[in-house]
């Protein structure tokens, strides 16, 4: 029971950190349209930002100055990869996006040397706490209550703020929206801004809990996010969200099997079976839009 | 003197090799309602766009109370009070109907209840639907949607592209009553329409664009009594 209740915590948090990422794909795909291939290895740059920066700063200042430089790094690729290319094809902008995906792989390559770099322990997130019996770090119980804090306030910016109706109102119509006197790029850079920024947070939530970071730290936790955010049916928040709690569960109640079964090593395997099926019955995924558009 | 709102001079648009329209001269006073009539293609709805900033002219001037905008972004010509009901109403789907009308007033920060009441006037259909889905309105109601929005933005010209394009007879003489009830509640309108007879009945001056250019000008009246008109663009009774 206490081994069940510790999977199940355990597949919770991982699932709200992959949610904090699949939000970022699912804002931008909601405007621009754009899978943006390199949310994952912003992500894993939020997470060498860390490592350096805890090094020579408190936690304290390091973890504001990660979310900060992440939030500058997302709104600079926007504006030198993909708004240069506003009127290309779709196909233009996603090849700039995986350009960029290597562009930050490679860097992080060459700063850390290709080792792999371990990641700071954060007192209150690595400390334990006991939770019905089972010993569980700090950040199992603080994952998805942040998680659903911030998505609470990220549904409150959309639905009932100018700039959240903007938002709105450009993911359906550029042309039009412009004609309403809205700045298409501003709209774009403030959907970056809080993809970036939920990034961030994702990457001090999930890299505490793991190890080390290597350059290629960004891209499995990016392709299962955003596996979630088309499980949730792409362009949807409260759908990426659900997805991703989904897929983090269920991954972790595989790797938890008994390790006679040998099912284990199957869990990413598992994801994108589950993505396929998605694709194959329900294409929109679970919250994907109807069209309610009449011409 | 009448006050001039909007001056185009000698205006050109081109579009991917294609010049859509070749040197266009035509002016809209205060308190008018101007109209450029034309069949499809002949550079009505490239002139609007270019006014609007959506697309950029190649050549010529267009002035926006005494101020030349041409080649300003859509954001700052909006700012200056310059509103469009673009073609084929284009009202946000998933907005409803409320905040689309607040959407229209995106640029203003002074209290919008004066005006929302104003729009619900012209059309209380909106009032009792403000708070549905702008996309489950029917055509009609997406037109009258789309007008209001723009109403919203307070604008010193309207720019109407084909309001009753695809709309039932009825409906489209609904619309046409309200432009005519906005007009004389002293707002300047410029219209686009296909629809010649409507459009001429409401106007006080008419164009007539052929192939990119203006052929032929004059008040609503004249041109409704013109013979090339009549054979042109009016057929038998009109094509409303």
């Amino acid at each position: 029971m206490e081994y069940v209740i510790s999977v199940l915590l355990s597949g919770i948090s991982v699932g709200g950190q992959y949610a904090l990422i699949a939000i970022g794909y699912t804002l931008v795909y909601g405007i621009l349209r754009l899978i943006n291939f390199a949310h994952g290895d912003v992500f894993m740059v939020a997470g060498l930002m860390g490592i350096y920066f805890t090094a020579v700063l408190p936690i304290s200042l390091s973890l504001p100055l990660v979310i900060i430089l992440t939030v500058l790094l997302g709104f600079t690729i926007e504006r030198v990869a993909y708004k240069p290319l506003r009127d290309a094809p779709r196909m233009s902008v996603m090849i700039s996006a995986i350009g960029v995906s290597y562009l930050l792989q490679n860097t992080a390559t060459y700063v850390t040397g290709g080792q792999p770099m371990t990641y700071p322990t954060i007192p209150f997130l690595s400390g334990t706490v006991n939770v019905a019996g089972t010993q569980t770090k700090w950040v199992v119980i603080l994952t998805p209550i942040l998680v659903l804090t911030l998505v609470v306030l990220l549904s409150l910016l959309i639905n009932r703020t100018k700039v959240g109706m903007a938002m709105r109102a450009v993911s359906k119509d550029f042309e039009t929206s412009r004609l309403m006197g809205i700045r298409i790029n501003s709209v774009i850079s403030v959907t970056f801004i809080i993809g970036s920024a939920l990034a961030a947070v994702g990457s001090v939530l999930f890299f505490t809990n793991y190890p080390a970071i290597t350059p290629m730290a960004g891209a499995m936790p990016g392709l299962k996010a955003f596996v979630a955010a088309v499980f949730g049916g792409i362009g949807s928040i409260p759908g990426a969200v659900i997805g991703a709690f989904i897929i983090g569960i269920c991954e972790t109640i595989i790797k938890g099997l008994p390790s006679s079964w040998d099912v284990s090593v199957f869990s990413d395997a598992f994801t994108f079976a589950l993505l396929i099926l998605i694709l194959v019955f329900k294409p929109q995924g679970l919250f994907g839009e109807a069209a309610t558009d009449k011409v | 003197m009448q006050e001039c709102v909007l001056k185009i001079e000698d205006l050109k648009v081109s579009y991917g090799g294609i010049q859509a329209v070749r040197g266009i001269s035509f002016e809209v006073n205060k308190g008018e309602i101007v109209t450029l009539i034309g069949a499809n293609g002949a550079g009505k709805s490239s002139t609007l766009r270019t006014i609007s900033g959506l697309v950029k002219a190649n050549g010529g001037r267009v002035t926006f109370m005494g101020e030349d905008i041409t080649g300003k972004d859509s954001t700052e010509i909006v700012s200056k009070g310059l509103m469009m009901v673009p073609e084929g109403r284009r009202i946000f789907p998933n907005l409803t109907v409320l905040e689309n009308l607040k959407v229209g007033a995106y640029l203003r920060n002074d209290d919008l209840s004066e005006d929302l009441e104003m729009v619900f006037h012209y059309f209380p259909r909106l009032k009792e639907r403000s708070w549905q889905a702008g996309g489950t309105l029917s055509g009609g109601e997406q037109q009258m949607l789309a007008v209001g929005r723009a109403l919203m933005g307070k604008p010193k010209l309207l720019m109407m592209d084909e309001p009753s394009l695809g709309l039932a007879p009825i409906v489209v003489q609904g619309i046409f009553d309200i432009i005519n009830e906005i007009h004389s509640s002293g707002a300047t309108v410029l219209l686009i329409e296909q629809n010649a007879n409507m459009a001429l009945h409401v106007a006080d001056r008419a164009y007539v664009i052929e192939n990119g250019r203006i052929s032929l000008s004059g008040t609503g009246k004249e041109l409704l009594e013109d013979e090339k008109v009549k054979s042109a663009y009016l057929g038998s009774g009109g094509k409303g």
